[in-house]
């Protein structure tokens, strides 16, 4: 169990308030005790070493720590940990599969859709979202999708290509399923 | 950045968060969306003994017309459930609006209703509210009353809920006649706050305009309310006249300072721009419409 900002102060503070909480990470029930003040961004990736959740401007400003939780994009900086108790929260990690990658990072990979890759688990993680809901998305669709994710590299035309690219792969696949 | 310690409560009934609230004397924060109340703990302009999480309270998620046009915003309903409403086509000054307000990812957790509490000078909504003459209905350990959005914002990030009070519900009246409106935002990129925002909403009965209603958000130390200086439109048609009339008389009304997002009077000149450009659709939309 850890106890997160009681890490970090020199000793856990007498009498302060830790909740447990069960989050569902890329498909496993994880159980941390925490401090209500825990941010989910902290979560992921002190408690639970899941390091691909980027922490960018830590102001809810630039996307980079998007996850999905219960499916839907949010920013990880701006969401409390005791928030995700009792809910499916996904990862960069829970992508790809032990031999796979998922066709959105394979679209990344064939497009060029990163250069430092810094912003590219929260953009995967926004276009995830978007493909579900929108199997078929145009250009604009995909731009505004992805209006709340920052890059600095890229200028977004490969980050735009590479999502088309996996939504055409993700329709063929449904095709043949 | 993290916040200071405080406690936290997820209750799930609207009377649990007024008693808690109640025994906690203005030292309790309500949690809805999170999107200012977390950046605000992170910088620690705000640290609340407790935070009382709304979230886990059941039936507050919708947004409904009612059979007489009544517009109802549940105080858990997000941004982004507005952005994909199917029903607001009586609303245009909201459906505009609801794609405008943030980016995408704070849409799918900011709450319509935790935006109108925020009070923030620059926030969209409460533009929205005060054009369209809505309301919100406070709950606290007296009941509910019906606060004119008018009358909600009452300066910068302060709104006239008391202490013990939650937001449960926005309610937009239904127009007289048919409803028109528009929302128009200058932004420096997506997810910025305005620059400068203008709000109208118009009941029309024939092409007369029986009422005017306009908002400013980005333009003073609150939300501006314009409603009287556009009122110059009540009784007339929309025509060239009239549209700078009122476009002149809004601009008047906002209270614009010179900051990083533009000088003065490069703000009062989008708002007047805005006004004309809003109004000009309208118009020519309704001829086409003829
Ligand atoms: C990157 C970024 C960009 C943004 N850009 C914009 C923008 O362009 N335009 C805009 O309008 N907003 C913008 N916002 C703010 C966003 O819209 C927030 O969602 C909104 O201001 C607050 O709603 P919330 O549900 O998140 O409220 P919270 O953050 O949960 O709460 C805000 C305040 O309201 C109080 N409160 C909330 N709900 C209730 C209730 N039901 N009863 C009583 N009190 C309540 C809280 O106690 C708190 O003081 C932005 C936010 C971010 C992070
Ligand atoms: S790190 Fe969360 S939005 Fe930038
Ligand atoms: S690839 Fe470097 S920030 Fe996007």
């Amino acid at each position: 169990m850890t106890s997160l900002y009681d890490e970090v102060q020199a000793a856990p503070a007498a009498g302060v308030e830790v909740r447990r909480i069960t989050v569902n990470v890329n498909g496993t029930d994880r159980t941390v005790d925490v401090e209500p003040r825990l941010l989910l961004a902290h979560l992921l990736r002190q408690a639970l070493q899941l390091t691909g959740t980027h922490s960018g401007c830590d102001t809810s400003g630039c996307g980079a720590c998007t996850v999905l939780m219960d499916g839907r994009p949010v920013k990880s900086c701006t969401v409390l940990a005791v928030q995700a108790n009792g809910r499916e929260v996904e990862t960069v990690e829970g992508l790809a599969t032990a031999s796979e990658l998922h066709p959105i990072q394979e679209g990344f990979k064939e497009e060029h859709g990163l250069q430092c890759g810094f912003c590219t688990p929260g953009m995967m993680l926004s276009a995830k979202a978007l493909l579900e809901r929108n199997p078929d998305p145009t250009e604009d669709e995909v731009r505004w999708a992805l209006s709340g994710n920052l890059c600095r590299c890229t200028g977004y035309q490969n980050i735009v290509k590479s999502v088309l690219w996996a939504a055409k792969k993700m329709r063929e696949q449904n095709q043949e399923a | 950045m993290y916040p200071s310690r405080f406690s936290y409560d997820a209750p799930t009934s609207v009377e649990e968060v007024i008693a808690i609230l109640d025994q906690n004397g203005g030292e309790a924060k309500v949690l809805a969306g999170g999107q200012s109340l977390i950046p605000m703990l992170k910088l620690r302009f705000a640290s609340p003994a407790r935070v009382v999480d709304i979230n886990g309270i059941p039936g507050l998620e919708y947004h409904r017309v009612d059979p007489d046009g009544t517009l109802r915003i549940g105080a858990l309903c997000r941004h982004e459930d507005l952005e994909f409403s199917k029903i607001l086509g009586n609303f245009p000054t909201l459906s505009q609006a609801s794609s405008l307000v943030a980016d995408p990812i704070v849409r799918t957790r900011g709450t319509f209703v935790g935006s109108l509490c925020h009070a923030d000078p620059q926030g969209d909504w409460s533009a929205t509210m005060i054009a369209l003459g809505g309301k919100i209905i406070a709950q606290g350990p007296n009941g509910r009353r019906e606060i004119k959005a008018r009358d909600f914002v009452l300066g910068p990030f302060v709104n006239a809920l008391a202490f013990n009070e939650v937001a449960v519900e926005a309610i937009v009246p239904p127009a007289k006649g048919k409803a028109l409106g528009g929302y128009l935002k200058l932004e420096r990129r997506v997810g910025d706050f305005a620059t400068a925002s203008v709000a109208v909403a118009l009941d029309v009965d024939g092409d007369i305009v029986t009422r005017a209603g306009c908002a400013l958000a980005g333009v003073g130390g609150r939300t501006i309310d314009a409603n009287d200086a556009i009122s110059v439109l009540v009784g007339k048609s929309l025509n060239s006249e009239s549209i700078k009339e009122a476009a002149e008389a809004v601009a008047a009304a906002a209270e614009p300072r010179t900051d990083h997002r533009g000088s003065s009077s490069y703000k009062r000149h989008i708002v007047e721009t805005f006004v004309t450009r809003i109004l000009s659709n309208i118009a020519n939309s309704e001829q086409k419409a003829a």
